[in-house]
């Protein structure tokens, strides 16, 4: 029983990072109508950027989220502006190729600054220590809960009560009668990228923290898509709940299944066959809106 | 269209052709010779790059006609290769079946599975089916990594190499031959397929599925057609390469390929069978450019510059053809036709 709990624990945790890249990916998919296949190199650009920022310049925590968070608005500024405007009104597959050439630069930048290697940072972030009888949470991971958490709430509250958050769920909804009503919605874009790439930056924070990073990190990254399309495409709060399932079923799966199966490696391809089976029975995941197409 | 001046078509059969003048007919043989000499004044190390573009090209071309024209676009590629790789590579190593039986039973499976995996395409479209055809990626590898007894797993499998009556194709130039043939054969069968009735319903499914559905385009049977006939092409180039190399790994599959696949197709230019083979040749030729200048930007930067040039460089490539070059080579060497030919009188 305390196993099966330390699974659920664990992939709990792993659900949150899901449901963090997820949620980048919705915001730009929402407002912009992109695929961003990058969000998973945000993730660990993030991670690194937290190496460097807390390992090689010794900041203080707070100094290092917002140092981290800052390159992460610039960087945020400079991909939509340079590439991803250009290919307003493109067909899908010019979008999704766009962000995976910018995730193949992103790798080879990231080979070239930091090397590629392992990197991690045990023991930087402060640490909460909970213990639930014999079941332990490790406090990173109780940390990476919580910030989690505190992204996620923030953004709600973002998109609710405050103006440009307003935008750009009208935005979302109908770009023409946007314009009309005076919403700029190329700032609209520029802004969903940067709150991506902030997103995707402090998620590769918490994970560097929890487990280290390394290139074969952006490979999480491919892995959301499960989540994304799970809980629908264009909902937050559906990214949210499927990427808690998915963590936990993942990691209930291999805990139980691996040592079945003679190749292993089951957490792998779990959440791929799960998107298979959502993309057949349900294409629209478990909250999104479905689409109803007129020539 | 695009012909020089002074000629005109006359006829069903004119308007048709391909190769239309004296120059076109004169062009492709000497291309033709020229190719079939190759072996007789290079060296091994070249053969070896124009054998892995011709075996690219054919997988390209079988990406074309799924992607380029019919719009289903697939991100597993490399994953449908493989499962044709891996069929061909159990018949000849385990089973003592010759090669040339094994080349078409590895293009049927890799069919059926482009099939099965295409089956969702008729709900599913754009991003959805993209992801679908990642997934079918990694779940063929899986497939293939379980599969201990029959595939050695990540071992990999010993393939002999092909053989016809006493001659093995053992030598590099006999390889290339034997490639170029086969890539000449899919380069011309796919250029015609997409002239007959399933290559218009392909183009009719490309610009709108629901007016082609209206016009009474069977949309499930034809996007399966595309699906099989592009993941035929890819089981043929898969068995081509593990007989290349004489070995079969998962390795030789990464997910990555099945992307630069899509990225040879921008560069060259979706929907043109001669964009894909522009496209190919064009990222190859980058590729064996980056081995060249990579050791010595290692030695001169970093150890890891070589690394990571071949990525940013390849990345940096597809960035600029999608933001300034979009409709690929093949729409650029048309507008140097034109511009050719009307010279010096542009108007």
């Amino acid at each position: 029983m305390s196993f099966f709990l330390q699974l659920m624990v664990s992939g709990f945790a792993l659900g949150m990072v899901y449901a963090l890249i997820a949620i980048g990916f919705v915001i730009i998919l929402k407002c912009s109508k992109a695929f961003n296949i990058a969000q998973g190199h945000f993730v660990m650009i993030g991670g690194y950027l937290g190496f460097t920022f807390l390992v090689t310049f010794h900041l203080p925590v707070w100094a290092s989220l917002l140092a981290a968070v800052a390159s992460a608005i610039i960087l945020g500024l400079i991909i939509e502006r340079f590439t991803l405007r250009p290919l307003v009104g493109q067909p899908v597959l010019a979008v999704i190729m766009m962000t995976i050439a910018l995730s193949v630069v992103f790798e080879g930048l990231a080979t070239l600054i930091w090397g590629g290697e392992y990197k991690t940072y045990h023991g930087v972030l402060p640490t909460l220590t909970l213990k639930v009888g014999e079941l332990s949470i490790p406090p990173e991971t109780l940390i990476g809960v919580i910030v989690s958490i505190a992204v996620v709430a923030i953004l709600m509250l973002f998109f609710r009560y405050t103006k440009s958050g307003l935008a750009m769920m009208a935005t979302a909804e109908d770009e023409q009668v946007v314009q009309s009503a005076g919403i700029k919605v190329t700032t609209v874009y520029a802004l969903s990228w940067v709150i991506a790439c902030i997103v995707g930056v402090i998620g590769g924070i918490i994970l560097g923290g929890v487990s280290g990073v390394m290139i074969p990190l952006s490979m999480i990254g491919l892995k959301a898509f499960a989540v994304v399309l799970l809980g629908g495409i264009n909902s937050i709060g559906g990214a949210i709940v499927a990427g808690i399932i998915l963590g936990v079923l993942e990691n209930v799966a291999a805990g139980y299944l691996d040592p079945l199966l003679p190749g292993g490696g089951l957490a792998n391809v779990f959440p791929f066959i799960i998107m298979i089976i959502v993309l057949i029975f349900r294409p629209y995941g478990l909250f999104g809106l479905v689409e109803i197409e007129r020539i | 269209m695009g012909l020089p001046s002074g000629t005109f078509n006359q006829g069903y059969a004119q308007d048709m052709a391909i190769f239309r003048t004296r120059t076109h007919w004169v062009m492709l043989i000497a291309f033709l010779i020229f190719l079939f000499t190759c072996p007789l004044f290079f060296g091994d190390r070249i053969l070896t790059v124009l054998t892995i573009i011709g075996i690219t090209v054919i997988s390209v071309h079988g990406l074309n006609i799924l992607t380029g024209y019919c719009n289903q676009i697939s991100m597993g590629h490399a994953g449908f290769m493989a499962v044709g790789a891996y069929t061909s590579a159990i018949l000849t190593a385990k089973l003592g079946f010759s090669f040339w039986a094994a080349l078409p039973c590895a293009a049927l499976a890799a069919g059926i599975v482009g099939i099965i995996f295409g089956l969702p395409s008729l709900r599913i479209k754009g991003f959805y089916l993209i992801m679908a055809t990642i997934a079918a990626h990694f779940i063929i590898i899986w497939v293939i990594l379980q599969l201990y007894g029959i595939t050695g797993g990540s071992d990999g499998l010993a393939v002999p190499r092909p053989e016809i009556g006493g001659f093995v194709f053992k030598s590099k130039s006999s390889y290339f031959y034997l490639v170029m043939i086969i890539a000449c054969l899919g380069t011309f069968l796919a250029k015609n397929l997409v002239r007959t009735r399933a290559g218009r319903a392909f183009i009719a499914i490309r610009d709108n599925e629901l007016a082609a559905e209206v016009m009474g385009v069977n949309l499930l049977s034809y996007k399966l057609v595309a699906f099989f006939i592009g993941c035929v092409y890819a089981g043929v180039a898969g068995s081509l390469l593990v007989h290349y190399v004489a070995f079969a790994t998962v390795d030789q599959f990464p997910f990555m390929n099945s992307v630069w696949y899509l990225g040879m197709l921008i560069v060259g230019g979706m929907g043109s069978t001669a964009g894909a083979i522009f496209g190919v040749v064009f990222l190859k030729l980058l590729d064996e450019l980056v081995t060249i200048v990579g050791p010595i930007l290692s030695a001169a930067v970093a150890p890891q510059a070589a690394a990571s040039l071949s990525l940013i460089m390849r990345g940096l490539v597809i960035i600029l053809f999608l933001i300034f070059e979009p409709r690929g080579l093949a729409h650029r060497w048309q507008m140097v036709k034109a511009y050719y030919r009307l010279w010096p009188f542009s108007h």
